[in-house]
């Protein structure tokens, strides 16, 4: 008989490569600030470029969150999101531009107002739309990411063909509201106020859904569906509805983004939610399928590489952002914070 | 004979036979029997249609996977003809050169986007080729020192496929000249490709790609790479459609990022692909042939519908021809439901019952 192999169990504390690992992604984007920073030679446009790319990364973020969470929950993989962008924005300025007399008064309220009325019209017109697209075009394909990938894509030429029908062809201008338009000036540099205000309701949904998520029981439903849906089916609850909630409030986020991204360009197309469809896909890929936080870091780091870049080397904007999505697949294959195991 | 060159993957079916003949014997001898500049400009719109739907087929059908990059890779052939023919003076050598350096930048391209995504999960490859492809068409506009911008390129094929070359008087009322040859050139250069194509997934190599569309995980437990089949097969694709591109581009003389680098292309093709079937070669042919004539003689028909309904509100703007997508949307979703193997799967399907 021969003798126990020898154990001597130590305390070993993870080494400092490991410990700081799950934390990299969070040290992205004020790495990235730091080397615009050294990059840009004027610290004014810095500032400028730094609030318009947190500006743009925080609409992106409300734009691709509900599609990462509705991959995460039910594995399907929605290419029609961009739908809900161009719905939202063409239901927003149309609402806006009913209520005209309140958009042009020179008062901070009465704008708000306009705003908040679009916004809400919005997001109940793209959360009843996604309602529908669920039952009718997602829920027969369930598990098939092939049928998938070309059903939404074929809801996502309907819809927009049928914007096209009621609205026209033409793309439509209008200016932002009154008080919303122009620029203040801090340390030098001018900061359009409506990106400021974009970069607050950012802030905002991304507290509210962290919130959702981390404090609430549904929240945490949702949590433990995205780790193992089965388990928390065999445990009672109706994962279908969870989903269907999750995909209307998805739907209705994409919504507001459309209307803040129309209000940024002061332009809205039938094709813009085509395009806001390429910057979402490399944010929820970056970002690892699944993660609302690794979407959040993904978003913000897009929005200030395109901004950052634009400013240094203009032709390589759109090729800037593809970049980018190489390095950190190379960095970490799942995305910077893999949620979903693959199943 | 014929057996061989179908690779014995006959159409199984008399009805489709009988269609694909008649498509064959149109295209075949389509100068002569429908004369006009129009209907033979459709006609080899057909080929070069057929060989890129049969190529994206073999990615999506055989493969199980969904490309938004195969317009890029269709440009890139497209674009190399031109560049070479811009470059090196108009010449067969030049029309060979663009097409083989198309093809091998095409094949690289895709071995690249292939080794990135498809080693994690197959659903990255559609979304990272949605963005490279839509980053490639920016930067083939913003290029214009180079690509010509949106404008695009205008340059010579070789002196023999052009109109001012005779080589004979009329047979059939048709004049003997170099547009001619630049049809049966496009017409030849498609059906081998087609061929290949149809070669390629008959092979064992087509029959290890099913196996992996049908469950990859099995055969990869059986002993196959999957990763390695799938790149290869992405790269077979993309080869095949930048030299489908090199087709287009010596007929049209002409390339730009409207007619062979738009998303609206891309989506032509997918509807091409479902319509027509899924893992079917033939069903390239005749989504292709269906697709293309519908798109030039069906928005006559639909806007004449629309000029009978104006006295209803809505319906004539959703009638009018420039809506045509949008019936087609529809469609393509209804068929993705119930007619997963498309118009040659149904075909199919009525032999056996």
């Amino acid at each position: 008989m021969s003798a126990a192999p020898e154990h001597a169990p130590r305390m070993a504390q993870l080494s400092l490569g490991d410990r700081l690992g799950p934390w990299m992604p969070l040290l992205l984007v004020p790495a990235l600030v730091v080397l615009g920073f050294l990059a840009i030679p004027s610290t004014s446009s810095w500032l400028t470029l730094t609030v318009s790319g947190l500006a743009m990364g925080m609409m992106i973020f409300i734009m691709a969150s509900g599609l990462t969470l509705v991959f995460g929950l039910m594995d399907v993989i929605n290419f029609g999101h961009g739908a809900f962008v161009s719905v939202g924005a063409f239901v927003g300025i149309s609402i806006l531009l009913m209520m005209g007399h309140m958009v042009e008064a020179p008062s901070l309220v009465l704008n708000l107002t306009a705003v908040l009325v679009a916004v809400i019209g919005a997001m109940a017109a793209t959360g009843l739309m996604g309602w529908a697209f669920e039952k009718v075009i997602v829920k027969p394909v369930y598990g098939h990411h092939l049928k998938q990938i070309l059903v939404t894509m074929g809801g996502l030429i309907v819809v927009e063909q049928l914007i096209i029908v009621l609205w026209g062809p033409e793309e439509i201008y209008f200016t932002r509201p009154e008080t919303l338009q122009g620029a203040i000036t801090f340390a030098g540099a001018a900061l359009e106020k409506y990106r400021l205000v974009a970069v607050v309701v950012g802030l905002a949904v991304f507290a509210a859904m962290r919130f959702v998520l981390r404090r609430t029981k549904i929240g945490l439903i949702v949590r433990a569906g995205v780790q193992n849906g089965e388990m928390v089916q065999a445990l009672g609850y109706r994962l279908r509805l969870v989903f269907i909630g999750v995909f209307i409030a998805g739907s209705a986020l994409a919504g507001l983004g459309g209307v803040m991204w129309g209000l940024y360009q002061e332009v809205v197309s039938a094709h813009m939610g085509n395009q806001a469809m390429i910057l979402i896909f490399i944010v929820v890929i970056i970002g690892g399928l699944g993660s609302v936080e690794g979407c959040f870091i993904g978003a913000l780091l897009v929005g200030l590489m395109q901004n950052y870049v634009a400013f240094l080397e203009p032709k390589v904007a759109l090729i800037s952002n593809i970049g980018l999505m190489v390095a950190i697949l190379m960095w970490r294959p799942m995305g910077m914070i893999p949620v979903v195991k693959a199943k | 004979m014929i057996k061989l060159l179908l690779s014995g993957d006959t159409p199984r079916s008399t009805v489709l036979a009988v269609i694909l003949g008649v498509i064959l014997v149109c295209l075949a001898l389509a100068p002569f029997l429908f004369p006009g500049v129009r209907t033979v400009d459709t006609a080899a719109r057909i080929c070069v249609f057929i060989v890129l739907v049969a190529s994206y087929d073999l990615l999506l059908g055989y493969g199980g996977i969904v490309s938004f990059a195969h317009t890029m890779f269709f440009g890139i052939g497209a674009y190399g003809v031109a560049l070479a023919s811009t470059h090196m003076g108009r010449g067969f050598d030049a029309v060979f050169v663009g097409a083989l350096a198309g093809t091998g930048v095409a094949a690289a391209l895709a071995l690249l986007i292939g080794l990135f995504s498809l080693r994690v999960r197959a659903i990255f490859f559609a979304m990272i080729t949605l963005a490279v492809a839509s980053a490639v068409a920016v930067l083939v506009s913003q290029l214009s020192g180079l690509t010509g911008g949106e404008d695009g390129l205008t340059f010579q094929t070789p002196r023999a496929l052009g109109p001012a070359f005779k080589f004979g008087d009329e047979l059939f009322g048709v004049k003997l000249n170099g547009k001619l040859l630049a049809y049966y050139f496009v017409f030849f250069g498609a059906l081998i490709l087609f061929l290949l194509l149809l070669r390629i997934v008959n092979s064992p190599f087509g029959r290890v790609l099913q196996a992996i569309r049908e469950n990859d995980f099995r055969a990869e437990a059986i002993g196959y790479r999957v990763v390695y089949y799938r790149v290869a097969a992405t790269c077979l694709s993309a080869g095949a459609a930048a030299l489908a591109g090199a087709l287009y581009a010596v007929w049209l003389r002409y390339v730009g990022p409207d007619t062979t680098l738009s998303m609206e292309l891309m989506i032509d093709i997918l509807l091409m692909v479902v319509i027509g079937g899924m893992g079917t070669m033939y069903g390239a042919v005749i989504g292709a042939t269906l697709f293309v004539v519908a798109q030039n003689y069906l928005q006559n028909l639909m806007g004449a519908a629309s000029g009978l309904v104006t006295d209803v509100p809505i319906l004539p703007e959703l009638l009018s021809a420039d809506r045509w997508l949008l019936w087609l949307g529809v469609l393509f979703i209804l068929s993705v439901y119930f007619f997963p193997t498309g118009v040659v799967g149904r075909l199919r399907q009525g032999r056996q019952a």
